[in-house]
């Protein structure tokens, strides 16, 4: 069974509509056939319609589609090969952080990427898809080990947030993250950070200081996210619609504000109603990006890459 | 009006207050509740004589506590915050800012000064709590990268005084990024062999702490100062129970490695003279 989310339930009644009508055609030997092309037309016109004028709110909601494809989905339909390395030699390894080298239509990379889970029992494992110190560690690590071995650097961002626990803050979260954010600047490999679901806050920039920081269409970036927003400034969890309009936090906002160097385009409807096609597209992306990154000088990316960020905030002299 | 400042623990009074009180005031400790005089509080780098509470202090106390004569050059002082994303909650982010400067005297939540701490030359940026809870914004990010600038250009090592809760929401995505540019900035600075410390004050969480405050060649505390990642309440509301004694205390803090030491105020100035001495 798909999920639909609210805002989808026209075209969720005009597909039960057409199924029913499909199974009815069947059962009764009748040619249904012009009346269900009309109405898949008609769901396709209105899905457009609906997707054209999504609110801020309802891309949060795609971004956190339980269908969704998340990193190992993306690693599993884009990569010829994937070898996973674990560990950030130090307390552990962190399932909500996956890291290994792949190979991408003939190009060998270095993958991270944080990692959801699909069931309740993988949600847990993966905590969420929120990383602990040693997730960023781990990271790190292996960012480490990829310029040592000349080899680019494309790390998936799909968190709620770096989590906030008791072990994580013992153990330095604060610390993990800072200086991912520093050495990654001295990174001389390419880099290419691509937003695939959620990115929040610190947790998401822990592993997303690059070259290129792209985000998928229906994703969100931003500080905080539209729940804990309102809870802090409206004092109630109730104005998320109003927080996540006030955060300017999707794809559109993000790059309009030059917060981020580009946006991927998902198959209308969603990434998660065609894995595959999202697939392509990112790996399409992802290949030409690298190509593009591998022709300037390790001096030339490192002094961009700072500039870039660098530019960044509105300030009145 | 009472003779001194009646202070309840955890809410601190504007330091404007204490400060220019004439001599003769009063000045009682939210902790041990003893009095002492404003005068012998301020000499005392704003501990108190008697438990060593160290009374929560902005900018302008800890330039005079740490520059000789108090004779600093004030850097990028003009510098406001602009309103990139229009950004409304129960009021408007300009009137929020608008109100803060007029109730604090201040521009922004950091300021930034050049000068001589025991005659070596230093650069000191110094968040200020009271401007919208000590919030990481574009002018926060802005004036510690150019504080950074100018210790680069002139060789002398860079000292931040970090206070805050964090990212300024109200700047969404331009506060998220601000943690990348300081990041970058002290990466070209430890590039340059330039010396940075960090002082992190009471309260330092949120983005602040996973940034900047967390990336000095030497990260400092001063006793009790809390330091950590996510809020106390929201770690509390993340794992449903209470949270231990002195948990994300300075002292917790060093216990797990991610402190080098916790200075009393009165003694930073010296003993941070004496280190950078002993680097020159
Ligand atoms: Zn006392």
């Amino acid at each position: 069974m798909r999920t639909y989310l609210d805002f989808e339930k026209p075209i969720a009644e005009l597909e039960t509509k057409l199924a029913d009508m499909q199974k009815l055609a069947e059962q009764s030997n009748v040619d249904v056939s012009s009346a269900t092309a009309a109405l898949q037309g008609g769901i396709e016109k209105l899905r457009k319609e609906i997707f054209e004028n999504l609110t801020r709110w309802q891309r949060v909601q795609l971004s956190r589609h339980p269908d969704r494809p998340y990193t190992l989905d993306y690693i599993q339909l884009m990569c010829d090969e994937f070898i996973e390395l674990h560990g950030d030699r130090q307390v552990r390894d962190d399932p909500a952080m996956i890291g290994g080298f792949a190979n991408i239509g003939g190009q060998s990379v270095l993958l991270i990427g944080q990692q959801k889970g699909r069931n309740t029992k993988q949600r847990q494992h993966r905590n969420f898809g929120m990383p602990n110190p040693e997730g960023y560690r781990k990271a790190l690590r292996l960012m480490k080990l990829a310029e040592k071995f000349n080899r680019p650097i494309v790390t998936l961002i799909d968190t709620p947030g770096a989590f906030p626990g008791l072990e994580a803050e013992e153990r330095g979260q604060g610390e993990a993250i800072a200086r991912n954010l520093k050495e990654m600047f001295m990174l001389k490999v390419p880099v290419l950070c691509i937003i695939i679901g959620e990115g929040a806050s610190g947790g998401a920039l822990g592993i997303a200081i690059g070259d290129r920081v792209l985000m998928l269409e229906n994703t969100w970036y931003s500080v905080i996210s539209p729940e804990s927003c309102s809870s802090i400034l409206w004092r109630s969890w109730d104005y998320k619609e109003q927080a996540a309009e006030a955060l300017k936090l999707t794809a559109r906002d993000m790059k309009e504000n030059k917060l981020i160097d580009g946006i991927i385009p998902e198959p209308l409807g969603g990434a998660h109603l065609d894995h595959g096609v999202m697939a392509l597209g990112l790996k399409k992306v992802i290949m030409e990006t690298i190509a593009e990154l591998s022709k300037l000088t390790p001096e030339q990316r490192i002094s961009e890459r700072i500039d870039k960020f660098c530019a960044m905030g509105v300030v009145i002299e | 009006m009472s003779w001194f400042v009646r202070k309840e623990k955890g809410i601190s009074t504007p330091t404007e207050m204490k400060r220019e009180a004439p001599d003769g005031l009063w000045y009682q400790c939210p902790s041990c509740k003893k009095i002492m005089q404003t005068r012998e509080h301020k000499l005392n780098a704003y501990t108190c004589e008697h438990c060593n509470y160290h009374e929560k202090i902005g900018s302008d106390a800890y330039f005079e506590v740490l520059f000789d004569q108090n004779i600093y050059i004030e850097l990028d002082e003009n510098l406001t915050s602009g309103n990139p994303l229009n950004f409304v909650d129960t009021k408007p982010y300009p009137d929020r800012v608008r109100a803060t400067m007029l109730k604090t005297g201040l521009k922004d939540a950091v300021r930034t000064g050049f000068g001589k701490m025991n005659e070596v030359e230093i650069v000191i940026a110094c968040m200020d709590f009271n401007f919208i809870g000590g919030s990481m914004g574009s002018v926060v990010g802005e004036k510690i990268a150019r504080a950074i600038d100018h210790s680069i250009k002139h060789k002398v090592p860079f000292l931040m005084i970090s206070r805050s809760g964090g990212a300024r929401m109200m700047e969404a995505g331009f506060s998220l990024m601000q943690m990348a540019k300081t990041s970058a900035k002290l990466a070209m600075l430890s590039e340059a062999k330039i010396p940075y410390i960090s002082l992190l004050t009471d309260p330092t969480t949120g983005g602040v702490t996973a940034s900047y405050a967390m990336l000095g060649d030497f990260n400092i505390s001063e006793p009790g100062a809390l330091i950590g990642f996510a809020g106390p309440r929201v770690i509390r509301e993340t794992i449903g129970k209470d949270l231990p004694k002195g948990f994300q205390s300075a002292e917790f803090v060093l216990e797990h490695g991610f402190l080098d030491f916790i200075v009393d105020r009165k003694d930073l100035k010296d003993k941070l003279t004496s280190l950078l001495n002993m680097l020159r």
